[in-house]
């Protein structure tokens, strides 16, 4: 309604514009219908016309296709930031249950590799414990052996110091007295000397 | 001296309706003029940002899309917080008042270019359609109790008796003051800016000591255009704004 009203009022003011077109400015063809622009009520209804059908199309296009688009886009990119976040929060639960699992698995690993080490060592201390105790056996048996080889020996060589004594005793006699020797009796006297 | 006045630029000629092909319907003019060229333009201008730019409807958006979608969201933050969940109902109908007042606003501070937005019965027409949209929802939804408008609520009755016309009253201005701020502002801002722009030819054309004044209202004009860039942007949303709150007075009418 005011805008009518207003329009009306624009419709009485040529009047007053008359005046001052022909103090004013050069004569446009909208001058010669006088008043000022945007109160010529025969402007209005071209303006008009192409207003509702261009803001009308405007209209329809953005309802029906732009917003929902744009809309659908702005959606969607939230729903893919959520999407991602979602995935990614996923994915780290997923990576740090992996590295507890690693975690888990390398000091097993580490238990069984220092058990082994023990046991091997264990074992190669047992190996060379066995192998001295029976190197150290076979020695003291080839000691024993030599020692019995020796007093064995000793005993004959004393032996044989015993005949030499009695020879080299009934050698002297012989030599000194010129008669023969008893040998049963320097071997008995040999015996109580030593 | 006449002709120097001649030749001083007239800053009322940029309103001019141009009619480029005269046409007339059913007894209604229907000319294309250099209204409907602008317009279109201005329309196309939305087209391309939201329909153009989008087409590609990238996740990650390249500049116009970005454009696109800051203008959607300011818009529809605007229509959620004035006129509630329930007002986007009316979101494409903000949206495409908003971005096509704006667009126009901007394309008419080219120069030579014309401004859509400076015509009474373009605003008026805005104002007009907003308001019946308005009143016509209003009672669709609530029926007679839309009228509850009128009558705050918790106030005395012979308070009611004084309050209640006054309330008629504002209900009835508000098309008129919502096409005039809009019409008025561009206009002036048009004028004003035409008006320092004949100054300077003027200056330019006296002659001697004026001749070097000329470039004072040139930079009048230059920080003038800033203003009116901003007044273009700000009166397009001020119109949006205004339209959400009384579809909002429509969706809930109790005070």
């Amino acid at each position: 309604m005011a805008i009518i009203s207003s329009a009306h009022a624009a419709e009485a003011e040529p009047e007053t514009q008359a005046t001052h077109e022909s103090v004013g400015a050069p004569g446009g063809e909208a001058h010669h219908e006088g008043g000022f622009p945007p109160f010529q009520t025969e402007n209005f209804a071209p303006q008009l016309v192409w207003l509702v059908l261009i803001f009308g199309l405007l209209y329809l296009l953005m309802s029906r296709l732009a917003l929902p688009r744009v809309g659908g886009i702005i959606e969607n990119r939230e729903m893919k930031i959520a999407g991602d976040l979602d995935a990614s929060r996923e994915m780290q639960a997923k990576a740090e249950a992996a590295a507890a699992a690693n975690d888990e698995n390398l000091r097993l690993r580490r238990e069984e590799a220092q058990t082994i080490g023990r046991e091997a060592q264990q074992k190669i201390a047992s190996e060379a414990a066995a192998r001295r105790a029976h190197a150290e056996s076979e020695a003291a048996e080839k000691i024993r052996a030599a020692e019995e080889r020796i007093t064995a020996a000793k005993s004959a060589a004393l032996a044989n110091v015993e005949e030499i004594a009695v020879d080299a005793a009934a050698a002297i006699v012989e030599k000194l007295t010129g008669a023969p020797v008893d040998r049963s009796r320097l071997a008995a006297e040999y015996k109580s000397v030593n | 001296m006449s002709t120097e006045v001649a030749a001083a630029p007239n800053p009322i000629e940029q309103f001019e309706l141009h009619r480029y092909f005269p046409h007339e319907m059913v007894g209604v003019e229907t000319s294309f003029t250099n209204a409907s060229l602008y317009m279109l333009l201005a329309a196309l201008g939305v087209v391309f940002l939201m329909l153009i730019a989008t087409s590609r409807k990238a996740v990650v958006p390249g500049r116009f899309q970005a454009l696109a979608e800051m203008l959607y969201e300011f818009v529809a933050n605007t229509v959620r917080s004035t006129a509630g969940k329930e007002g986007m109902t009316f979101f494409p109908f903000v949206f495409s008042l908003f971005s096509f007042i704006l667009i126009a606003n901007l394309i008419g501070l080219i120069p030579y270019t014309y401004s859509v937005t400076s015509q009474l019965v373009v605003t008026g027409a805005f104002a007009l359609l907003v308001i019946t949209l308005v009143t016509a929802y209003g009672f669709y939804r609530h029926g007679f109790g839309f009228l509850n408008l009128f009558v705050p609520h918790g106030v005395p009755l012979p308070v009611l008796i004084i309050l209640v016309p006054i309330e008629i009253i504002s209900f009835l201005s508000r098309p008129v003051s919502l096409s005039i701020r809009l019409f008025a502002n561009m206009l002036a801002g048009h004028v004003t800016l035409a008006v320092f722009g004949g100054f300077v030819v003027l200056l330019l054309a006296a002659g001697g000591v004026y001749t070097a004044l000329a470039p004072v209202p040139l930079l009048a004009i230059v920080a003038l255009y800033a203003l009116e860039l901003l007044v273009a942007c700000l009166q397009a949303f001020v119109f949006a704004v205004l339209t959400c709150v009384y579809l909002n007075d429509a969706i809930h009418p109790g005070h």
